[in-house]
């Protein structure tokens, strides 16, 4: 019979399932969730033949390792690593045939911060709302991967290697993300709102699947009170009281009371999950479309 | 209803009113221009005082329309009533009652004779903000907000009564419990309460009793 699953032998900081997310379900207060650098996984998914809406795994940093049961292709892409199979290094960024029993090694991120491993069948995991990815606000999808856990895969859909190498952006130096202003840009003071868009914030190491939170200029409210919750977008650029923006990502809450101040274009949001704590961040007001 | 439309990003809108149950009226106007086929959204989501339209292919066009809209009153809440047992013993009863000036024993009676409605749902999956007590019965959040407030917990802030789907940190004053379950993404639907749900708490006995049907 053959087992198709893959044996998680090294968990790494954080690894999460992660597909397309559950869109759809916001008016009840549930996250978009899946992947923050969706290209980078759509990308792992086509090098091994799989649908665009097949569940890869995200990890953060550290990489992770993985046993597969019976013979598996698979693609790790995303944050630059070293990839090995039983300690031979093997090709970053391309499908790649790992024997039954074998450990597939996906190391540290070099640059970066988030790698995506695919493979062939997809992680068949139960979906939960449509999606099989872990939200972290909301705790939906699978928990985090620990040592240990069994992802069972699904059938191989198509030969793989559709493409034998794929291109992918090299993670930034400085994060440069395109924004347009408002909802709530008439909060902030004229100093702020300039502010926000010529100074150079940095990304803190508190940031996470929910928010990329900056330090930097702190922004002053030209409108003291509260803010009435109302609805929250991806990319929508928050400030909570302290007055450091914080740029919402996958996990992010469907609703808040904090203004926000712009929003950060959808395209320029792969290159935040990929911009590591200290990187320099400047936000640049464009045109709507 | 005068409505101010705010664009946000490149594919969605904030649709601002003036009070709550405009917000309501207007939510309630667009799921119905949805589901004629008249609107193109991704996410319908409706807040305090607003309503955001997301994942719209034209937003400019979607603003011109409502910035002319006529949108009727909210439409009569057709929904069957949801009924929530709970038992009204929370922790902050007398805090509570204190605010409302009354005695502890009368915070059941107020809270279980109101017909609350689901106004949004947000902070977690099957969170409801339900509206339905008079403004005299607002009361502050706490202080100092628990880090576990218990799953079922019932519980007041501001103008709102919500009901936790599961264990999580809160602010909001806890006024009783109950066994329903908010969330179940195995169940349809998996909310029991979504915006426009009518909601009665009806008090049961305490936990292992019987309550009252």
């Amino acid at each position: 019979m053959s087992d198709r699953a893959l044996v998680v032998v090294r968990a790494g900081a954080l690894t999460t399932v992660q597909d397309r997310g559950r869109p759809g379900h916001a008016h009840l207060g549930v996250p978009r969730s899946g992947a923050l650098d969706g290209p980078a996984a759509a990308l792992v998914n086509r090098l091994v033949g799989n649908s665009a809406d097949a569940a890869v795994l995200e990890t953060t940093l550290d990489g992770c390792a993985l046993r597969p049961r019976s013979e598996v292709t698979v693609a790790v892409g995303g944050a630059p690593c070293r990839v090995r199979v039983d300690g031979r290094p093997v090709a970053w960024g391309a499908p790649v045939r790992v024997p039954a029993g074998a450990v597939l090694d996906v190391g540290a991120a070099l640059s970066g911060v988030r790698g995506y491993v695919a493979a062939a069948g997809g992680i068949a995991v139960e979906p939960v709302l449509g999606s099989r990815s872990t939200d972290l606000l909301s705790g939906l999808g699978p928990a985090p991967l620990t040592n240990g856990t069994v992802l069972h895969l699904g059938r191989e859909l198509a030969p793989y290697a559709r493409v034998d190498v794929g291109p992918q952006p090299a993670p930034p130096g400085e994060l440069v993300l395109r924004v347009t202003p408002g909802p709530r840009a008439d909060w902030f003071t004229p100093e702020a709102v300039r502010a926000f868009t010529s100074r150079t914030f940095r990304v803190s190491s508190a940031s996470n699947r929910i928010g990329l939170r900056t330090e930097g200029p702190v922004l002053e409210r030209a409108v003291d009170g509260e803010l009435a919750s109302e609805g929250m977008v991806l990319g929508a650029v928050q400030v909570p009281p302290a007055g450091r923006p914080v740029v919402f990502l996958a996990d992010h809450p469907t609703t808040g009371g904090y203004p926000v101040i712009a929003v950060v274009r959808a395209t320029d949001l792969p290159a935040a999950a990929q911009a590591r704590p200290g990187t320099p961040v400047r936000f640049v007001a464009v045109r709507r479309r | 209803m005068s409505l101010r439309v705010l664009p946000v990003g490149d594919d969605a809108l904030l649709v601002e009113v003036e009070s709550g149950e405009q917000a309501e009226a207007l939510h309630a106007e667009l799921l119905r221009r949805r589901a004629a086929g008249l609107l193109r959204a991704r996410e319908i989501v409706p807040a305090a005082r607003t309503v955001l339209l997301d994942g719209l292919a034209d937003p400019g066009r979607v603003a011109s329309e409502l910035a002319v809209a006529d949108v009727p009153a909210a439409p009569p809440r057709e929904h069957e009533i949801v009924e929530i047992p709970t038992r009204y013993d929370g922790p902050d009863l007398s805090e509570v009652a204190a605010h409302w000036g009354v005695r502890e024993q009368d915070v059941a009676r107020i809270h279980a004779a109101a017909e609350f409605r689901v106004a949004f749902c947000g902070f977690a999956p099957g969170f409801g903000y339900l509206t339905g007590l008079p403004a005299r019965y607002d009361v502050p959040r706490r202080a100092t907000p628990r880090t576990a407030v218990p799953a079922g917990s019932v519980a007041l802030a501001g103008p709102y009564t919500g009901v936790y789907p599961r264990s999580s940190p809160g602010g909001w004053q806890l006024i009783g419990r109950t066994d329903a379950v908010l969330f179940d993404p195995a169940r349809e639907p998996a909310a029991l309460l979504s915006p426009g749900t009518r909601v009665r708490f009806v008090p049961a006995g305490p936990a292992g009793s019987a309550g009252p049907a």
